[in-house]
């Protein structure tokens, strides 16, 4: 039986006004989420163009559920995305240039050609690289919250964690500690109902993963990850709730990964007709229909968005094709702080 | 025999194993429908069933704690981390429970599991898929740790780790799953651990190596033929140690260049050294060096290159020793 409160949709645009987007806003969302699919488009050319090397993972279908999110965060709030959240780093602003960059091991990339993939962040815009471990982030995203607590700044962490990754130690020991001091940290679970080829049924035996949250002394919602303006609803009202001293939320964002784990995998092992019943639901053409019903989106607008974004790509691909490799001598720098390191305000 | 890669050698010691003895099972995340990330353990569902090749959630804390139950059961389970750092959050289990649990209840209790993993670098993947954690393990008492370089000894020696009445940490040279194809002897194959290989005969510098750096060594050595004559030994079991093999090794040739994959301080090859400072002084013509990894995260693609031991570096530094 679920405990968890299960997310009504969201209809008029003036509910979605209400929720703190105007028009303008809208539009932004959309072209967030056409870059952050296109990015992962392009990408999926170079890895085959053998431009990327090792693996490629992509966030098929969980667009609206990254960019829902993260528009709902304020500038100084911090947050630590995963793998399926390349969302979250368009929409807090991170040039897709350097995306590509990092994808492709430059030196211009957040990583400087030292790691690949989207384990990367800004943290000059609020976010955390994570690290392969799942869900290893969620610690320290309570971390941070922590931190804000006791520095009583009126700040939000997110933690982002995938289904499967529920049933590591890492994400009760997380929940534990926030439940425990009424930290300001939202819990965001990619529910993709795949973790790589493990299914729901095999990862936690709850009907969802935010049913857990009453036991830790918080509130569990489930909201369909396809429809970005309820994720965003949801995501602000615990961002504010957290914002404002209530404690923690779990916002459960139910998706399906459209693709394989990785681009090596062919997803064999999920049923086709689930594939099938969830195409209807790509939350980009979701959304798209939203905003022509509801928001008079038109053909030519339309189109000015969509080219808009594909020169912005093009010309991100151009540029990040043009950073150079890292330099292999800078392999041992870095490990550890050096005197210009320690010659900063942090430690004077 | 037949011609297998060296994951293909890993998937016939399954199957062999869990035919030959109905207590040997396998867990691990994805090891039963999608047969493994790197397919070790593809088929084993479907001929065992799903109580002998058991899909788990993703946990490797629990997984490990729960073969620590599974062996007072009566159980043999082998577990797969599904690569080498993924295997971290299990440490603690392995530290706490599997290699002190038989020498504090007197022997009563034993843990006659294995821990494998994919192992190391050089495949391009992001972090945390290429790490070379085998010190770790070397270091917990009571864990044994294999590392197979090739085809045949990954087969025996999962096979003997499977076998052993004890903890088994065994170590796959994930480079290597697809690259290296060799002659696996087909049915039962043990590779009794404690015994290191020679592979290849020399007089004036030996090359020691494990796992990815034995194929490694071999091409340094190749390198190498036109000025010296260049022993390979393949450490194979580096806990417990083949000793002997190791002395005789360096005594034959008295100039010791050791290959380690990992990052070079307190790492393995540390240990070798200090066996060799202790036990081979006096056939010794020259310092024992090491050629290492470096003391940094294994960093990605275009520095990757970088950090790994490169037969020039190996040639380099035998050349040293030659020079001594
Ligand atoms: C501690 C740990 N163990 C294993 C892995 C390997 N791994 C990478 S992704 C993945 C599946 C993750 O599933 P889920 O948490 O549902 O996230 P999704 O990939 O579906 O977004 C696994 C097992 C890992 N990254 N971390
Ligand atoms: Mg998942």
């Amino acid at each position: 039986m679920a405990i968890a409160r299960e997310a009504e949709p969201v209809g008029s645009l003036q509910e979605v006004k209400e929720a703190g987007l105007d028009r303008e806003d809208l539009l932004g969302v959309y072209r967030n989420m056409l870059i952050t699919r296109g990015i992962e488009e392009r990408g999926h050319i170079l890895y085959k163009q053998g431009k990327i090397p090792g693996s490629f993972y992509t966030g098929r279908g969980n667009e609206a559920a990254a960019v829902g999110v993260a528009t709902a965060m304020d500038d100084q709030d911090v947050g630590t995305p995963l793998h399926r959240d390349m969302g979250v780093h368009i929409s807090r602003g991170v040039e897709p240039w350097r995306i590509f960059a990092q994808y492709m091991g430059r030196a211009d990339g957040p990583t400087h050609g030292r790691d690949g993939n989207v384990h990367m962040a800004d943290s000059r815009l609020g976010l955390l690289a994570m690290v392969s471990h799942l869900p290893a982030m969620l610690p320290v995203a309570v971390g941070c919250a922590l931190a804000f607590r006791i520095r009583e700044e009126k700040r939000v962490a997110v933690g982002w964690f995938g289904e499967g990754a529920s049933a590591r130690g890492d994400c009760h020991e997380a929940m534990n500690l926030a439940g425990v001091r009424k930290l300001p940290v939202v819990f965001v679970c990619d529910n993709n109902q795949w973790a790589y080829s493990t299914p729901t049924y095999l990862e936690y035996a709850t009907e969802h993963v935010a049913d857990r949250a009453e036991a830790y002394g918080f509130e569990g919602v489930v909201v369909d990850g396809t429809d970005v303006l309820a994720v965003y609803r949801e995501s602000r009202r615990a961002i504010e709730k957290a914002r404002g001293g209530d404690g923690p939320t779990l916002i459960e964002c139910l998706t399906l990964r459209m693709e394989g784990h990785a681009v090596h995998d062919d997803a064999f092992y999920v049923p086709k007709d689930m594939f099938e019943r969830w195409a209807s639901s790509d939350p980009i053409e979701r959304f798209r229909t939203w905003l022509r019903e509801h928001a008079e989106l038109g053909d030519a607008e339309e189109d000015e968005i969509t080219s808009g974004v594909k020169k912005l790509l093009n010309e991100a691909l151009t540029r990040a094709e043009e950073s150079p490799l890292p330099d292999p001598s800078s392999l041992a720098e870095g490990v550890f702080a050096t005197p210009e390191d320690l010659d900063t305000p942090h430690h004077k | 025999m037949a011609e297998l890669t060296l994951v293909e050698a890993i998937n016939d010691a399954f199957h062999v194993e869990l035919e030959r003895d109905p207590d040997v099972m396998v867990m691990g995340e994805d090891v039963g429908r999608a047969g493994g990330v790197f397919r070790a353990t593809a088929g084993l569902r479907d001929r065992f069933g799903p109580d002998r090749c058991v899909d788990t959630p993703l946990a490797e804390a629990g997984i490990l704690g729960s073969a620590v139950g599974l062996c007072m059961a009566g159980w043999r389970p082998v577990c797969e981390m599904q690569y080498d750092a993924f295997s971290y959050p299990c440490l603690d289990q392995l530290i706490t429970h599997v290699g002190r649990y038989r020498w504090r209840t007197g022997g009563a209790m034993e843990f006659p599991l294995v821990v494998r993993m994919p192992y190391g670098g050089g495949v391009r993947a992001p972090e945390l898929h290429d790490d070379s954690p085998e010190a770790y393990y070397v270091h917990t008492p009571g864990v044994k740790v294999a590392i197979p370089s090739t085809p045949a000894d990954a087969k025996g020696l999962l096979a003997a780790a499977i076998r052993d009445p004890d903890p088994v940490v065994v170590l796959e040279p994930k480079l290597h799953y697809r690259t290296l194809r060799g002659e696996v002897p087909e049915g039962e194959h043990v590779v009794p651990l404690g015994e290191a290989r020679t592979v290849r005969e020399g007089t004036d510098v030996t090359l020691v190596a494990y796992g990815a750096m034995v194929p490694l060594a071999e091409a340094a050595a190749d390198a190498l033929d036109d000025e010296v004559s260049t022993e390979v030994l393949d450490i194979r079991t580096l806990k417990p140690l083949d000793e002997a093999a190791l002395l005789a090794a360096a005594a034959k040739t008295g100039r010791v260049v050791i290959i380690q994959e990992a990052p070079r301080t307190a790492g393995y090859g540390a240990e070798l050294a200090a066996i060799l400072a202790e036990k081979a002084m006096l056939d010794l013509r020259a310092p024992v060096v090491r050629v290492t990894g470096y003391d940094v995260p294994y960093p990605y693609w275009q520095i990757e290159d970088a950090y790994m031991p490169s037969v020039e570096r190996v040639v380099d530094a035998a050349r040293r020793l030659l020079e001594f």
